[in-house]
């Protein structure tokens, strides 16, 4: 538990390795961020027009919200092995699986947003004459996006912070070097521990900034919560 | 690592034709290696969750109780507690290794500190979304400051705190698999055994990973029957 000079000596190890290897972590770190990015679209290609849809017609908060539950429930290492068992060794068995880890926020969160639209600006939108299509677009779109953005953070974190384990089932990648000691050795493996969380900690706080810039600065004050029916989880 | 210790034709047995074929589910295999494989593996993850989630509650309503007090205190563990758990587990696991070794001790460090992250932002909101009114007509009976916090505000705020205990259960659980590249513990390490066979094992996969599942909705359905039983006024409401 002590930082002694033998830890001190191990990390300036793998701060060695990462000086001498740029190249190849920098490599190592795209794949991930492929892997990831793939997921990441499907995930949204998925989750985004279903939690659009149930939240627009108020409908589905079961499949909604459960998906979430559903989601955090499911191992990362269980999903990379059970899809590598069905689609084989390489890049799509990690992608569906990450993808499948990556859905549940999303789904969730823009459910939660188009369904918590205050229901009398979508009522004065109607009685304007705006069509369904059109209220959605123009009025509760707007008004969710902070909210569906929340959930797309959640999800790209979890899916960039999960992807090492893809290495497991040939997703390559920083995961790739953590999971094989008898080669990188105790330095490569803690250099690319700490190139995998800076990754994640950056993809974090750059979304993070980029949903700041994205909210209307009339709601940008209020801090920006999902209740769920866990009770309240803080984005 | 970890994974592909132990013996070499291991857990596929004797070998039914099932199991030696790698066929979809063989049910023979589960029942032949409860004893020896999944069973021990499920407690021993019953054991990680609930050491990690029982020491994570307490620091989490500690430090909680403690920012209630000190509003200053509140954004930082805030922002702190978002980017651990921004933190991939597989990497938090291997960068503890130089302090405390392939060790139980390695594991539960890390499992608490998400357990922690969860925690402690809905028990602060928790607390703090008690409305002003019902704590004006709190002090007005002459309820002292610790009277308050028992009496009104942690009653009032204990949806909130198991809402984030569910969270916190039901994620541990699933991180807890990760746990076994440190260790060959618990229902992680039967799915990175499996995976890493010439032929990924399924049986031991789907068996491995269905008890997990299993494991984190029952405490999850336990944990909202226990909501209900301690906060029947909320039930009256609905």
């Amino acid at each position: 538990m002590i930082f002694d000079a033998a830890n001190a000596h191990t990390f300036l190890d793998a701060l060695r390795f990462i000086g001498d290897n740029p190249g190849f972590l920098a490599t190592k770190a795209l794949e991930q961020l492929e892997l990831s990015g793939a997921a990441i679209g499907l995930a949204l290609a998925v989750a985004l027009p279903l939690g659009i849809v149930l939240g627009h017609f108020h409908r589905g908060s079961g499949i909604a919200i459960g998906a979430s539950i559903v989601g955090r429930a499911l191992p990362s290492i269980f999903l990379i092995a059970a899809f590598l068992t069905v689609l084989g060794l390489g890049f799509e068995n990690n992608m569906v699986a990450l993808a499948v880890l990556g859905t549940g926020p999303v789904l969730t969160n823009t459910y939660l947003a188009l369904d918590g639209v205050d229901r009398d600006a979508v009522e004065a939108a109607r009685g304007m004459g705006l069509s369904g299509l059109q209220t959605l677009s123009r009025i509760e779109l707007p008004l969710a996006l902070p909210l569906i953005f929340a959930g797309l953070r959640i999800s790209a974190v979890t899916v960039v912070a999960t992807a090492p384990i893809a290495a497991y089932a040939g997703g390559g990648g920083l995961g790739d070097v953590i999971a094989n000691q008898a080669s990188y050795r105790l330095s490569g493996v803690l250099g690319a521990s700490i190139c995998v969380m800076a990754l994640s900690a950056g993809v974090w706080a750059a979304l993070l900034a980029f949903q700041e810039a994205l909210t209307p600065r009339g709601i940008r004050a209020v801090r920006v919560h999902a209740a769920t029916s866990n009770g309240k989880e803080i984005l | 690592m970890s994974a592909g210790a132990g013996p070499v034709i291991p857990n596929f047995g004797q070998g039914s034709s099932c199991v030696t074929g790698d066929h979809f589910f063989c049910w023979g295999w589960v029942k032949q290696h409860w004893g020896d494989t999944l069973g021990p593996a499920l407690v021993q993850h019953m054991e990680l969750t609930g050491i990690a989630v029982g020491i994570g509650f307490v620091l989490a309503a500690g430090l909680a109780l403690l920012a209630h007090r000190l509003r200053r205190i509140e954004q930082p563990i805030s922002v702190l507690s978002a980017l651990v758990y921004t933190f991939p587990s597989f990497a938090l696991f291997q960068l503890l290794v130089p302090f405390t070794g392939l060790t139980y001790t390695t594991t539960e460090i890390a499992l608490v500190s998400y357990t922690l992250v969860i925690l402690f932002p809905n028990i602060s909101a928790g607390l703090d979304a008690v409305p002003a009114e019902v704590m004006e007509a709190g002090r007005g009976m002459g309820l002292t400051r610790r009277q308050l916090l028992a009496r009104v505000e942690v009653p009032l705020a204990l949806p909130a705190i198991i809402g984030g205990l569910r969270i916190a259960v039901v994620s541990t659980i699933a991180i807890a698999t990760i746990a076994a590249t440190i260790e060959p513990k618990g229902l992680g390490y039967p799915i990175f055994y499996a995976i890493a066979l010439p032929t990924p094992f399924k049986t031991e996969i789907y068996s491995a990973g269905a008890l997990t599942v299993a494991l984190a909705l029952a405490c999850d359905a336990a944990l909202v029957l226990l909501r209900r039983a301690v906060t029947p006024w909320s039930r009256a409401r609905s």
